[in-house]
């Protein structure tokens, strides 16, 4: 049975479009047939960190307003098989994004694909609650800040109270906690909240840790989502995440702070 | 001229009683007067006997940091058109209570730290999520309340959802964030870190009580006397087993003790 999972955060910048390419991209490097929806309509920029943007013809909007095939808005992606991207409308007003149009559209993969993921784009507002209203899943990336939490706590409400599997009866979405952007070091020195401070107010259960690196924004710009960086800390991190979510026992790495050895204390870190 | 026996200077023309009467509050969530009376009159039409024409209150707590002065005259005449009477102002700025009296309004005294029901308030509710016309109706009987069951809620409260228990008790088993909103016309309790805030006796009831076995509260309030905590709650009690009671006007709290 397909599988819908909504990569959502309430705030902005937080890592949601970064954790939904490589965490979609994880999933079909172990085999399954993934495809992942851009919902940032105005603002694409998922085809962007999936390196695929010069091959965007049709996109979401085209497909619901019947402009289009699905299977021709489809992506095939460059870096593995098995994933497939479906861009948003750079150029379309946001309410095109009809609920019934959006279903249409996941009830159609849902014959193809086993796992569809749902990029939000930050806020509360309609295209944030349509990316999450067909969930059954949520990640619900956060940041290791008050702000951030609070908006996850925002939407963590939203998705209890009105996705469809709430309004329908149905068992409620799984929530998972995605910290992301976690600097051990500067946790310690009590300049951010720490994973279990996150947890105490949110309590829902850690899928895991994403650690702040500056390799991410290569990755973006060189169009490879973090997951393929061999060897970085970024990458290991999603693909426990990838491990994780398919029930693996792996254990949460990357939550304590490294001890700065006394070159590095000198010469500064990276 | 007057009626009944002969009054002598020594014969009482008058006598004070505490009558302890039914009042709503009715608090004005937007200094916007225009949608206030827009989305009244829609909440009127609906149930029309919802004030049962008795004299109401009204809150200005919410919109006190806003200190947009509602043009009061207009309001009261608009009120009294719908049979309506407003006996005068609870909460508000200090310009907005003086705005009031100006234009003959009577102030009911203010809670103390009841100046900041405010900023992080939560949206006014929605029409559409008004109770039903017909509990609606129902609810003047405050005089004889009717009791509702206990609304007992497992999962967390979280910020920006409001739950409330109309009519009677509110228990919460789980978590209320920060930016959460519980309301019972009749007690609160809360089994799990309160960090939202608590509105226990939103009908009036100055008798209801709020218990809290990890007091964190951001606000609590009592038949409509607010507390805010702008510096968290006081060392003594905070994190711990506390109960909120209205003492007179005032919103007090009391450590948990267990009594032997
Ligand atoms: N683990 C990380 N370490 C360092 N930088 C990161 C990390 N994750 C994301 N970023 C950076 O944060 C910025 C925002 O990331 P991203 O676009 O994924 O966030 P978003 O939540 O999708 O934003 P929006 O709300 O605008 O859609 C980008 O510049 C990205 O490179
Ligand atoms: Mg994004």
């Amino acid at each position: 049975m397909a599988k819908v999972i909504v990569v959502t955060s309430g705030k902005g910048g937080v890592g949601k479009t970064t954790t939904s390419a490589s965490f979609a991209s994880g999933l079909a490097l172990r085999g399954n047939k993934t495809v992942v929806i851009d919902f940032d309509v105005g603002l694409r920029n998922l085809d962007l960190i999936m390196g695929c943007e010069r091959r965007v013809v049709f996109d979401i909007i085209n497909v619901i307003n019947g402009d289009a095939a699905l299977s021709r808005a489809l992506i095939k992606d460059k870096h593995c098989d098995n994933l497939y991207v479906l861009p948003a409308s750079q150029t379309r007003d946001k309410d095109a994004l009809s609920l019934e149009g959006v279903g249409r559209i996941i009830d159609e993969l849902k014959e193809t694909f086993d796992y569809i993921v749902c990029d939000s784009p930050a806020g509360i507002e309609h295209g944030a609650f349509s990316a999450m209203y067909f969930a059954d899943e949520a990640l619900v990336v956060t940041n290791p800040e008050v702000s951030s939490v609070r908006d996850s706590d925002r939407i963590l409400g939203i998705l209890a109270a009105k996705s469809k599997r709430a309004v329908d009866g149905q068992d409620p979405v799984k929530e998972h906690l995605l910290v992301t952007r976690y600097n051990p070091g500067r946790v310690a020195a009590g300049e951010m909240l720490s994973v279990e401070d996150i947890q105490e107010i949110l309590r829902i259960p850690l899928l895991g840790v994403i650690p702040e690196s500056e390799s991410v924004l290569q990755a973006s710009n060189s169009g490879t989502p973090a997951i393929h960086l061999d060897k970085s800390d970024v990458a290991e991190a999603y693909k426990d995440v990838v491990a994780r979510f398919m029930g693996d026992g792996v254990p949460m790495r990357f939550i304590t702070a490294e001890k700065m050895g006394l070159f590095k204390r000198l010469f500064g870190g990276r | 001229m007057f009626l009944g026996k002969p009054m002598t200077p020594d014969t009482p023309a008058f006598k004070i009683k505490n009558a302890n009467l039914p009042l709503f509050v009715l608090h004005a969530l937007t200094a916007d007067m225009a949608q206030f009376k827009l989305q009244l009159d829609a909440h009127l039409a609906q149930a029309p006997d919802f004030f049962a024409a008795a004299p109401v209150a009204l809150g200005l707590a919410a919109i006190a940091e806003a200190d947009a002065i509602p043009d009061f005259t207009d309001l009261s005449a608009f009120m009294r058109q719908r049979g309506l009477a407003i006996a005068g102002v609870i909460g508000g700025s200090a310009r907005q209570r003086q705005a009031a009296a100006d234009c003959g309004l009577g102030l009911f005294p203010d809670a103390r730290g009841a100046r900041r029901h405010t900023a992080s308030a939560p949206e006014p509710v929605p029409v559409a999520e008004s109770p039903p016309a017909q509990e609606a109706v129902a609810a003047p009987a405050a005089a004889a309340p009717s009791r509702r069951p206990t609304l007992v809620v497992d999962k967390p409260v979280r910020t920006g959802q409001t739950v409330h228990a109309e009519g009677g008790d509110l228990v919460v088993l789980a978590i209320v964030n920060a930016g959460a909103e519980l309301i019972a016309d009749g007690d609160i309790h809360v089994y799990a870190p309160l960090r939202g805030r608590a509105l226990a006796g939103a009908r009036g009831d100055t008798s209801a009580r709020i218990f809290a076995q990890c007091m964190e509260a951001e606000l609590v309030s009592i038949a409509g006397y607010f507390q805010v905590f702008e510096d968290g709650i006081p060392a003594s009690m905070r994190s711990k087993p506390v109960q909120v009671l209205l003492d007179g006007e005032r919103v007090t709290l009391h450590p948990l003790a267990p009594m032997r």
